[in-house]
């Protein structure tokens, strides 16, 4: 399983792998929301962990696709399905890899960012520990969204409508967590939902998962 | 018509909306029915001819 | 042989899997449809009728009361509608019975509109409530989000082109995201708890006990119901045929390849 963990790792690296897409397009949405909201420091301010959660929400969605196609599109796929090891691992370790290509660079990405929103202070750390916790579980239910859709030519859109609903629990407590500990407020209670969520979607969706793959290679 | 007072838009409006989507989903579910019934008419008789 | 005949002689649940084999289930919808249709058309007549024409202004709300005979129904249709489908595409996994995922797949049609139907009437009921003609109130964005994943669920049906394939993958869909669905419920009222207390749309029924209301109420919730059962029967029908359609046009690619 490491093996195929390193193996994902590599080819996402490589040139045309998408490494680095994900952050760059975090950086347009954070670039972007000035200029569709205004330069006013205490507005963006306000709004700057949100804007940061939807941006690092919508990046990671933009390399779901790839967690199962270009496997599928070449039969490895196929051969996953019959090698030892057990497709829901194969799966955890898919979503692993995504997490290190794109949610964990958001998550370490998201506080240097924050301050073209004029995040206040104490936001750095918010941001940072809330993605944290939060990312893993965009990726496992994005891996969730990509094994459903892996049949399909151009289902990025479709991946998209799928999985964008599966994320607002996350993103609600999420973006919770963040601005109520910034503001000084006890942030406990979203922060465990987001933990929550996280644990349980890898605890769980791997099995969806898995099945979803089954049914699209039969 | 009972006198509704100031909410006579919010009521009417409401009433008339509910009662246009019924009818819209009724309206395509018949129409579909109708349309695959053809369909199927026209597929049984081309097996039976084989 | 024998062994499974009396089985299923014994199972208490035949009744309900008769419906299962297709050609049985378009024979006995075929003969309860016009019921179905019957029983609406009177049970929706009278309800709306008396809510809209025979009830008294209320307190609170002056006379945009009347709005509850169509936002309670189809909001309580909206959510009803999804659990029927979640239960249908359980059976499909487990039981296989085509008829039920097909049945799943034509409720989904209704379930969005009855949850457009609850947004909009939700929505038109909000402005003179609260000046603005939506308001994040945790039971409308809760509905928002529904209207979402009825929205993925329908698009993976249509997207997706071996029938078996669909049904199977938009099953695990709807358990998938039931559970989320679910949670989202809990997130969206975490949400908007924050600093006020909107004024939650829906009517009680305790806040709303007095028979004036509750009456015509329950009639226009059975009318709706029935409306689904019988708009259920004539998609599922138009399914059913359509996989007979596709199967005979298997059929007739593989006589003349």
């Amino acid at each position: 399983m490491i093996a195929l963990l390193m193996r994902d790792l590599r080819l996402s690296v490589r040139a045309g792998g998408g490494f680095g897409l994900g952050l760059a397009f975090f950086l347009i949405v954070t670039v972007l929301v000035p200029f569709g909201v205004g330069p006013e420091a205490a507005i963006l301010g306000r709004i700057a962990p949100g804007i940061l959660w939807v941006g690092a929400l919508l990046a990671c969605l933009l390399s779901l696709d790839r967690i199962f196609q270009l496997d599928f599109e070449d039969g490895s796929l196929d051969l996953l399905a019959t090698a030892p090891v057990p497709m829901e691992g194969a799966v955890v370790m898919k979503a692993l890899a995504h997490w290190l290509v794109t949610g964990l660079p958001l998550t370490l990405a998201a506080p240097l960012f924050g301050a073209l929103l004029s995040m206040p202070a104490g936001g750095a750390w918010w941001m940072f520990l809330t993605l944290l916790i939060g990312t893993p579980a965009l990726s496992m239910i994005g891996a969730f969204g990509a094994a459903l859709t892996v049949g399909l030519k151009r289902g990025g859109l479709l991946l998209s409508l799928l999985v964008l609903p599966l994320y607002v629990p996350t993103l609600i407590f999420g973006a919770e967590a963040a601005a109520r500990g910034i503001a000084g407020f006890d942030a406990s209670t979203p922060l465990l939902m987001v933990a929550g969520i996280t644990a349980g979607s890898i605890a769980l969706l791997p099995f969806a998962a898995a099945a979803a793959l089954r049914i699209n290679l039969r | 018509m009972p006198d509704l007072g100031k909410y006579a838009g919010a009521v009417l409006s409401s009433w008339a909306a509910t009662i246009l989507l019924v009818a819209l989903v009724i309206a395509v579910s018949w129409w579909q029915s109708a349309r695959v019934k053809r369909k199927l008419e026209a597929a049984e008789v081309r097996r039976k001819e084989r | 042989m024998e062994n499974v005949r009396t089985k299923q002689a014994k199972d208490g649940w035949n009744w309900l899997w008769a419906w299962a084999n297709p050609v049985k289930f378009m024979a006995l919808s075929g003969k309860v449809l016009p019921w179905a249709i019957g029983g609406t058309v009177v049970t929706l007549a009278v309800g709306l009728i008396w809510g809209f024409f025979f009830t008294p202004e209320a307190a609170k709300f002056g006379s945009s009361v009347k709005i509850i005979y169509v936002h309670v129904p189809s909001a309580m249709m909206a959510i009803n509608i999804w659990v029927m489908m979640l239960v249908a595409s359980l059976i499909w996994l487990i039981r296989r019975h085509h008829v039920s995922a097909l049945a799943a797949k034509a409720a989904a049609l209704i379930g969005v509109v009855m949850t457009v139907i609850a947004l909009i009437t939700g929505a038109i009921w909000g402005e003179p409530m609260w000046g603005t003609y939506w308001a994040w109130d945790p039971r409308l964005t809760s509905f928002l989000v529904l209207f979402l994943f009825y929205l993925g669920y329908m698009a993976l049906w249509a997207a997706i082109e071996d029938p078996d394939t669909a049904a199977d993958l938009t099953s695990v869909l709807a358990i998938v995201g039931s559970v989320f669905a679910l949670l989202s419920r809990y997130a969206v009222n975490f949400w908007n708890q924050g600093l006020h207390q909107g004024a939650s749309l829906s009517l009680d029924a305790e806040e709303n006990v007095h028979d004036v209301y509750w009456q015509p109420l329950v009639i226009c919730l059975v009318g709706f119901s029935l409306l689904f059962v019988a708009l259920l029967l004539v998609r599922t029908r138009t399914e059913v045929r359509k996989r007979r359609i596709h199967a005979l046009e298997m059929r007739e690619r593989m006589a003349d390849a």
